[in-house]
Formats: structure tokens, C-alpha cells, sequence
């Protein structure tokens, strides 16, 4: 067998039956798990708009005239037209501009989230379910209580306190996702601790420490990044309702939620001023549940996709 | 006596010792979950807690609100103890939500929990409402789901059950408003009755439809029932949607286990597998399902009821919040989250008179 | 034996999959008759799918031209005349107990409603059956073991109400699928025990799939040896050491013999050749 994948050998080379290294390994486990994935023609559907979501945040400069937030009070409220293809707002500011603008802070507050949520969620599940004990009583309380939670209640609550703002949404959201990753990633690490691979590391004089981040942490991810995934339609929802109730990004962000808010008033006769920002929140949430689903499917086969 | 008697002596001996042990273990595992939930409620007002007395820069300021006078400032900080060490704060705190003293809203000027009282019922009316549609048509559409796994009624399902699982509510709400209200005029818009109606029947129970009928006052029962429509229905699409992705899922983890494979080889008609064999181990989970809809519809309504005027407990909540009333915010936020937890614990309860597995 | 009970030819169960189509059993045929038949092979071999197969419930793609059973064509009957037939004609003992019972009934509700899918017994007769069922598969007090759940019973009970389930409509054929995989040794001969006497008794056929060849031998009257989806080898259980395929050789070869002096154990030699033999006959009935 040569040592460079050809043109066609590369297909081969990713379904040969013995990988002669861990990176051909690797490679095929995922080429795999992506062959199962692209079958799926719903997790494709939902890859797709994200990756569209993606691309427009990035290529915001690119696909629009301005930034969404100039007014142009003459040319308020206009119709969906040629020149403007969603219509104008209130503030006759162009409302394509602001959706395609508004997709960056759309992903600023899911990103955002995600690096918060995930590593505390992992250190205290992977912690609380190694350490065991009182550690774990003690957190798994914790956790417990920031689950029983109503997630927008204690979201607004806490903004109520420390003033509209996005950080601060950004901040209520995390506090209120954060519990179940720390479930998950207790659950799954009570089943590894336990394991030969474990055992003899812990043999070979591993401190604990080295143990859960080296060890444990990696085979958690993947429960992890599903649920993340999964979540993240919510996320959206409760950035998208804090944003309505004004609690989010202050104008004249273009955060979708206050767009709907704003346009409210004007819904009768206007509609596409609120009407719109909520379709692409729509969509949105929809592809990320959509991934979530495929992913989930191919990670975790058994759990009720298509097979 | 031959081995296998003897085995089977020991097995059917044991099972008698379970069962006899059980009773005195039974109330240990009881005990330990009331103080779990003790535990989980304690956090709860310790976290409600922070956020109202810890956090503000001046939680005096939050609670009496920037018009009041200097008197009224100063007594209620005397009231709220500030002086005193943090712990002991927090102890007054739990002793006043234990009595059902949520303090005073400046809003409303009563105290909170006379307006949490007022407000509830029209919450619970939408929350029960919507969860009953939900149950009775998601499970069904998730049994069809997954029992046609890959066809083209499970792909139209999914795609229901994940429109109401991503839509905003509240956007939902005001589209079906500008549809079915302003556009078709089916449906009449905001608010819970109409206006002329308000107040002439006597609230017994605070929910509408009840006091109606029981009253005699049909007129006023079909306007309240109209009105409820289009709230309950945007509540409804997502409990509908939770349901029968959840059913669906269980049930296609259901499927796949072997027991159904004995089932088939039986020879039971594959109504009975389905409904008989596989919905029996669901139905188990599907409790805990609904519990959770009805508790996140509690949340949900929040939303919905700003867009509706629907006089419940979350708009109580979001227009305290516009008005920087703390205490209103904080005592709503308690009862919220206690019935959070009433619910979760509710379910797990009925969950373990279910499921035969969790009674040893 | 004169006419067989079932009557297998050319059966072929595949699989789709990502890496492409998997044929598990690749046009196979054999019959069996009133007599006890071995199914042996490796895991993958393909048995346990034929096993499937004739009752129509692999989830492969099956294909055959014939799979006839007192003159019925299971391969393409109606539902309901397989519905029927499954239970009542033809039954299936499954592995693991555990897994194969239902956990949220009691194990006597489930053998009662084996009784009455099939006759139009009352609650209180099909009730009755069971509770004798159980005592013909040697369980003491089963009025107490009727109110059991399966969790709350032992790998060999469970098995012996499966037997029980499985008996009770009375079928002509019996499918055993490593009926004894999941149990203890001790417990295994017991279990085994009690199907040889009620297999005897009634006069039914069966089919005792397993990879264990020492057991099949020993409780079977024909052994078909599979491999690769294929029939390899017919054998009356009686003359193993005339076995002349090399891959049943070498299984034989394989068994660790007390008496046998013996170095180091001989390693099984697959050989690519023996799956280019297309189907393989399971051999006539005698």
C-alpha cells in the first residue's frame, strides 16, 4: 500500500478495514460518522443553515449597503421592494441590512454562551462524578438547584437586577443553561471512571488532576457538543425573548428579538417590520435543532433518528 | 430436591425478603427525597436572595423605587436589616417567604402575594389548557412517527413537531393575531374577556371558563373561551411539538429492544406490540415528559402573555420589571420557581408509583 | 422421518449499509423434520438470521425461493397467515431473559397472553394454563412467580418462562436462539434439561442454534456447520470425527479435550476460498 492517498485512492484509503496509524484511524471514524451524517438529508438541511447563518455574519460588510443603523426617517416603514428587499422600519433604516447584521450578534450570544457553559458544566460533572463523595453531594446540589430553575424567569430577574445590556443577557442565559451539561458530563464520567484505561493510568501514577482533563473530559465531549447543539435552538429563543422585552442588546443593536418588539406597534399595517426578524429566528432555531438531531443520530444511533 | 427446585426456592424467597424490607427502607428513600427538595427550595430562595439583596447597588432604592420619601427609605432599610450580617438577612428573607410575606409592590401598593394570588389562576387556565391539547394530540402524532420510522408521515411529523419546538412563541402569537384577529376577524383579539364583561361574574375560583358556567353565565363563558383560543393554541404548538418528538423517540428506543421481538413472535397483531408492549415501558417516561411541558408552559407564558394581555402571573412579572419593582419581580420569581419544583417533584412521584422497577 | 416440517430453499438475508451491502446468509437450503436440528457458526456466520428469517422477522432484506411449512410459503404469505402461524406453529426461544421480557408486566401476564392470542381462552383459564405451564417447566410456587416481574427473577427462571411462553400455544416447531448463551453452566444444563423433555414429550421439531459445537453436539440429532452465511457441512451429531470440511476440522480441533495431550492449541484457519462456494446444501432429510 502506498504511503500517499492518491485521487481515488483516498476513498480507499478511508474505508480500508486496518488504519496503520491513529490518524488513518481517526480519519475514517470520521469520515464515517460523516457518511452517516450527509445520508441524513434533515441534519444536511439544518449543517446548511447554519453554515448560510455563519457565512452571512461573516460576509456581513459584503452582502449589505450599510450596517442596518442609519436612519432615514423620509423612507420609514417602506414595503418590501427592489431596492429594499425586506422593506424599511420605523426608522426607515433598510431591514435586510439589519437581519444580516443582526446574524453576528445572533452567533456573538451563542458563542458566547458556549464558552461558558461548556467548561464549567464539564469541570463540575467530570469532578463531581470522579472525586465523588462530598464533593460530588455538594455540587450535584448546586447543579440541582440552578436546574430546578425556570430558565427565562431567572434570566430576567437577573437582568432586572444588573441592567438591560447583551453581556448581561449573555451572562442570565449561561447561568441558567449551564446545569444540565454539568449532569451530563457527571453521568458519563461515572460510567469511564471505572474503566481498565483508567485504572492504568491511575497505576501508572497520573494525579487526578491530569486524570479527568487527559482522560475523562475527551470521551464526555461528544454528549456534550450534541446537547450544546441541541440547546442552542433555546439559547436563541430566550436571547430572542429577553431581546422583546428590551432586555438584550439596547438600539440601535439589530438584534432581532427588539426588532419584533419595535415593530410590534406597527404589525397591523406594517407587517414585515416584525414579521421578518422573527422568520429568521425561526430558521435559525429550526437548523439548529435540525444539526443537533443529525448529530445526535450519528453519535448516538440508538436514540430515535433515522436508522 | 432437585438443583433447579432449590434455585427457585432461593429466588422466589428473596423476592419475599425484598418486598418485606421493604417497607421501613420505602421511608428512609421518602424522607431523603422530601429533603432533597427541602435542600433544592432553600437554594432557590438563596439564589432569589442574591439577586435581589446581594446584587443591586442599593436593594433599598430597587424595593421602594426612586419616588419614594426619605422615611419610607429609611424604614424600609431598617426593615430589611442591612446592618446586619448577610446570613441573617438571609434568614429573614426565608422566614417572610415561609409566612407568605413577599413584601409590598410599589406598583400595585399590596402586598406581593395578594397580586401573585389574583394573577395566577388566568396562568394555570392557559398552562393546564395547553398542556391537555398537547398531550392528547402529541402523543399520538409521536406514536405515528415512530412506528412509520423513515416515511414520509414520520418526516411531515418531525417537521411539525420541530416547528413548534423553534418558533418564538411570542412572534407566533402576534402573526396569529394579525391572521386569525385583525385579518380573518375569527377570533377576538388581546385581553382575557371583553371589556363590557370584565368583572360581572364573581371570581370563585379566578379561572373564567369556571366561574362562568358554574354561574349560569353562558354568554360571558363562550367571549372568556374565545379569548383563550389563540393563547392556548400558541402554548399548545409547543407543548404538541415537546410531546411527540419526546413519545417519538421513546418509542423508537422502545422498538428496537427485544421484547417487542418476542412480542412479534407471539404472534400479537402489531396494534398490541405497539400500544400494549412498547407504550406500556413509554408511558413510564412520559410522565416526567409532562411535567416538564407543564412547568416550562409556566415559563412560556410569560411571553405569550405580553403579546395577548393576558392578565397572568408573567405579565405581572415583565411589567414589574418595567417598573423596577424589585420585591413584585423577586416574589414572582419565587412562586414561579417553587411551582417549577412542585411539578418536577409531582411527576417524580408518580413516576415511582408506575414504573415496577423502582420499587425495590 | 418422511415429510419434513420446514422446507428451506435458497434463503438469502442482506443488509444495507453505509460500507455497502452485507449479505448474512448467501442462498442457503435445508429441511427439518420432526428431529432436533443444529444451527453451528462464529458470530457473524449467519445463523441467527436465518433463525429470523423463517419467521419473517429479520430486519434484512430476505429472498428465497421457497421457506414452506405445512405447505404455506412463509416467504409469501400474508400477514395475518404469518401472524398465525407465529406462536401457535412455529416459536422462538431468545437469549437473554433480561432483554426478552417485557418490563413492565409480570412474567405470568405475558405467558397468558401467549395462551390467548391464540385461543379464545377467558383471563381466568388462560390463567390456569399458565400456572401449569410453569410447573411443567419445574418452578415451585408459581402462583408467586405469576405476580413477578422480570427483573425480580434469575437468569434460569427466566428462561424457563420463556420456554413456557413459547410452549404454551403448543407449536410444531421450535427456533431455540442460544437459549443458553446467558446462563451459568450449572444453570444451563437444567434449562436444557427441561426443553429436551418437553421437546420429546410433544413431538416437535427444533432448531437449536448456537456456537457452541460440543453442546449442539451433544443435544442435537444433525448439526449444519454455517460460516460466512453458507452451509459448510451437514453431520449426525453421532459422527463428528467424520467431519471432512477443513473449517469444521478445525473448529473440532479447537475444543480443549481433558484427555487429549496437547502443546499449544491449534488456531482456526479461515480460508477466503470456502465463501466463494455459492449457497450449500443443508442436506435431505434422511
Amino acid at each position: 500500500m502506498t504511503d500517499q492517498p492518491t485521487e481515488t485512492g483516498l476513498k480507499e484509503w478511508l474505508l480500508s478495514d486496518t488504519p496503520q496509524s491513529v490518524a488513518q484511524a481517526r480519519c475514517q471514524r470520521l469520515y464515517l460518522a460523516w457518511l452517516s451524517f450527509s445520508a441524513n438529508p434533515i441534519a444536511m438541511l439544518g449543517l446548511t443553515i447554519i453554515v448560510v447563518l455563519v457565512g452571512m455574519a461573516a460576509a456581513a460588510p459584503l452582502l449589505t449597503g450599510g450596517d442596518g443603523t442609519e436612519q432615514a426617517l423620509a423612507n420609514r416603514l417602506q414595503p418590501p421592494s427592489i431596492a429594499h428587499w425586506f422593506g424599511t422600519d420605523e426608522l426607515g433604516r433598510d431591514i435586510y441590512d439589519r437581519i444580516v447584521w443582526g446574524a453576528r450578534i445572533t452567533l456573538y450570544i451563542v458563542g458566547l454562551v458556549a464558552i461558558i457553559v461548556v467548561p464549567i458544566g464539564l469541570l463540575v460533572g467530570t469532578v463531581a462524578g470522579y472525586v465523588g463523595g462530598w464533593v460530588d453531594i455538594i455540587l450535584m446540589r448546586v447543579t440541582d438547584i440552578f436546574l430546578a430553575f425556570p430558565r427565562l424567569i431567572l434570566a430576567l430577574a437577573f437582568v432586572a437586577v444588573l441592567g438591560p445590556g447583551l453581556e448581561n443577557a449573555v451572562l442570565a442565559i449561561a447561568l441558567t443553561t449551564w446545569s444540565p451539561f454539568a449532569r451530563i458530563s457527571r453521568a458519563e464520567t461515572l460510567t469511564i471512571r471505572n474503566a481498565e484505561h483508567i485504572l492504568a493510568a491511575r497505576v501508572q501514577g497520573a494525579s487526578t488532576a491530569r486524570i479527568i482533563v487527559h482522560h475523562v473530559t475527551p470521551l464526555c465531549l461528544s454528549s456534550v457538543i450534541v446537547r450544546l447543539t441541541l440547546d442552542m435552538a433555546g439559547i436563541i429563543l430566550v436571547a430572542a425573548g429577553l431581546g422583546f422585552l428590551g432586555l438584550g442588546a439596547q438600539p440601535p443593536l439589530p438584534e432581532w428579538g427588539a426588532m419584533i418588539s419595535t415593530g410590534r406597534q406597527y404589525m397591523l399595517d406594517q407587517w414585515w417590520v416584525a414579521t421578518i426578524p422573527g422568520l429568521a429566528i425561526l430558521i435559525v432555531s429550526m437548523g439548529f435543532n435540525l444539526l443537533g438531531d443529525g448529530l445526535r443520530d450519528v453519535l448516538d444511533p440508538r436514540s430515535g433518528g433515522t436508522s | 430436591m432437585s438443583q433447579d427446585t432449590v434455585n427457585a426456592k432461593t429466588t422466589i424467597e428473596a423476592a419475599g425478603r425484598i418486598s418485606r424490607s421493604a417497607l421501613p427502607s420505602r421511608l428512609f428513600a421518602i424522607a431523603k427525597h422530601g429533603f432533597s427538595i427541602l435542600l433544592t427550595f432553600v437554594g432557590l430562595t438563596a439564589i432569589t436572595f442574591i439577586i435581589g439583596r446581594v446584587m443591586p447597588a442599593d436593594p433599598v432604592l430597587a424595593i421602594v423605587g426612586d419616588r419614594a420619601s426619605n422615611e419610607v427609605y429609611e424604614a424600609m432599610r431598617l426593615q430589611l436589616g442591612l446592618d446586619k450580617p448577610l446570613i441573617q438577612q438571609y434568614l429573614i428573607y426565608l422566614s417572610n417567604i415561609l409566612q407568605g410575606d413577599f413584601g409590598t409592590s410599589i406598583m400595585t401598593t399590596r402586598p406581593v402575594l395578594d397580586d401573585i394570588i389574583r394573577f395566577f389562576p388566568a396562568t394555570l387556565e392557559l398552562a393546564t389548557i395547553a398542556t391537555i391539547f398537547g398531550v392528547f394530540l402529541g402523543i399520538p402524532m409521536g406514536v405515528l412517527a415512530a412506528v412509520n420510522q423513515g416515511r414520509l408521515i414520520d418526516h411531515v411529523i418531525r417537521i411539525i413537531g420541530l416547528f413548534g419546538y423553534s418558533v418564538p412563541i411570542f412572534w407566533l402569537g402576534m402573526v396569529a393575531l394579525l391572521i386569525f384577529y385583525a385579518g380573518l376577524g375569527w377570533l377576538p383579539g388581546p385581553g382575557r374577556i371583553a371589556v363590557y364583561y370584565d368583572g360581572i361574574v364573581e371570581a370563585r375560583s379566578g379561572i373564567i371558563l369556571l366561574d362562568s358556567a358554574l354561574q349560569g353565565e353562558w354568554e360571558i363563558f363562550w367571549n372568556a373561551l374565545h379569548h383563550l383560543v389563540l393563547p392556548a393554541s400558541m402554548l399548545a404548538t409547543f407543548a404538541l411539538a415537546y410531546i411527540a418528538r419526546m413519545t417519538r423517540s421513546f418509542m423508537l428506543d422502545q422498538l428496537n429492544q427485544e421484547y417487542i421481538l418476542t412480542a412479534r413472535v407471539k404472534g400479537l397483531s402489531e396494534g398490541a406490540v405497539i400500544w400494549r408492549h412498547a407504550f406500556r415501558n413509554v408511558l413510564v417516561q412520559l410522565i416526567t415528559i409532562i411535567g416538564l411541558t407543564y412547568a416550562s408552559l409556566l415559563e412560556g407564558s410569560v411571553l405569550t402573555e405580553t403579546i395577548f394581555a393576558w392578565p397572568g402571573i408573567g405579565q405581572y412579572i415583565t411589567t414589574s420589571l418595567f417598573n423596577a419593582d424589585m420585591n413584585a419581580v423577586i416574589g414572582g420569581t419565587v412562586v414561579v420557581g417553587i411551582c417549577f419544583v412542585g411539578v418536577n417533584v409531582l411527576s417524580d412521584i408518580l413516576y415511582r408509583i408506575v414504573d415496577p422497577r423502582s420499587h425495590d | 422421518m418422511d415429510k419434513p416440517l420446514l422446507n428451506v430453499e435458497n434463503l438469502s438475508v442482506s443488509f444495507d449499509t453505509p460500507k455497502g451491502v452485507v449479505e448474512a446468509v448467501r442462498g442457503i437450503s435445508f429441511q427439518v423434520g420432526q428431529e432436533r436440528l443444529g444451527i453451528v457458526g462464529e458470530s457473524g456466520s449467519g445463523k441467527s438470521q436465518t433463525g429470523r428469517a423463517i419467521l419473517g422477522l429479520t430486519l434484512g432484506r430476505v429472498e428465497a425461493d421457497r421457506i414452506e411449512f405445512d405447505g404455506i410459503n412463509l416467504h409469501k404469505a400474508p400477514a395475518r397467515t404469518i401472524r398465525a402461524i407465529r406462536g401457535r406453529r412455529i416459536s422462538m426461544i431468545m437469549q437473554d431473559p433480561r432483554y426478552s421480557l417485557n418490563p413492565v408486566m409480570t412474567v405470568g401476564w405475558q405467558i397468558a397472553e401467549a395462551y390467548r392470542v391464540h385461543t379464545n381462552a377467558t383471563k381466568r383459564e388462560a390463567k390456569q394454563h399458565t400456572l401449569d405451564m410453569l410447573a411443567t417447566v419445574r418452578i415451585r410456587e408459581p402462583e408467586k412467580v405469576y405476580g413477578l416481574y422480570p427483573h425480580q427473577v434469575s437468569g434460569g427462571m427466566g428462561q424457563r418462562i420463556m420456554i413456557a411462553m413459547m410452549l404454551i400455544p403448543g407449536p410444531d416447531l421450535i427456533i431455540a436462539d442460544e437459549p443458553t448463551s446467558a446462563l451459568d453452566v450449572t444453570v444451563q444444563l437444567q434449562v436444557l434439561a427441561i426443553l429436551d423433555d418437553m421437546v420429546r414429550d410433544r413431538g416437535m421439531g427444533l432448531i437449536f442454534i448456537s456456537h457452541d459445537l460440543h453442546l449442539v453436539s451433544s443435544f442435537c440429532d444433525r448439526i449444519l456447520v454455517m460460516y460466512g452465511g453458507q452451509i459448510m457441512e451437514v453431520l449426525e451429531a453421532g459422527a463428528l470425527d467424520q467431519a471432512e470440511h477443513p473449517y469444521t476440522k478445525g473448529l473440532l480441533n479447537c475444543l480443549p479435550d481433558i484427555d487429549r495431550q496437547q502443546g499449544t492449541l491449534p488456531v482456526l484457519r479461515r480460508d477466503d476460498a470456502w465463501m466463494n462456494r455459492k449457497g450449500g446444501a443443508g442436506g435431505d432429510v434422511p
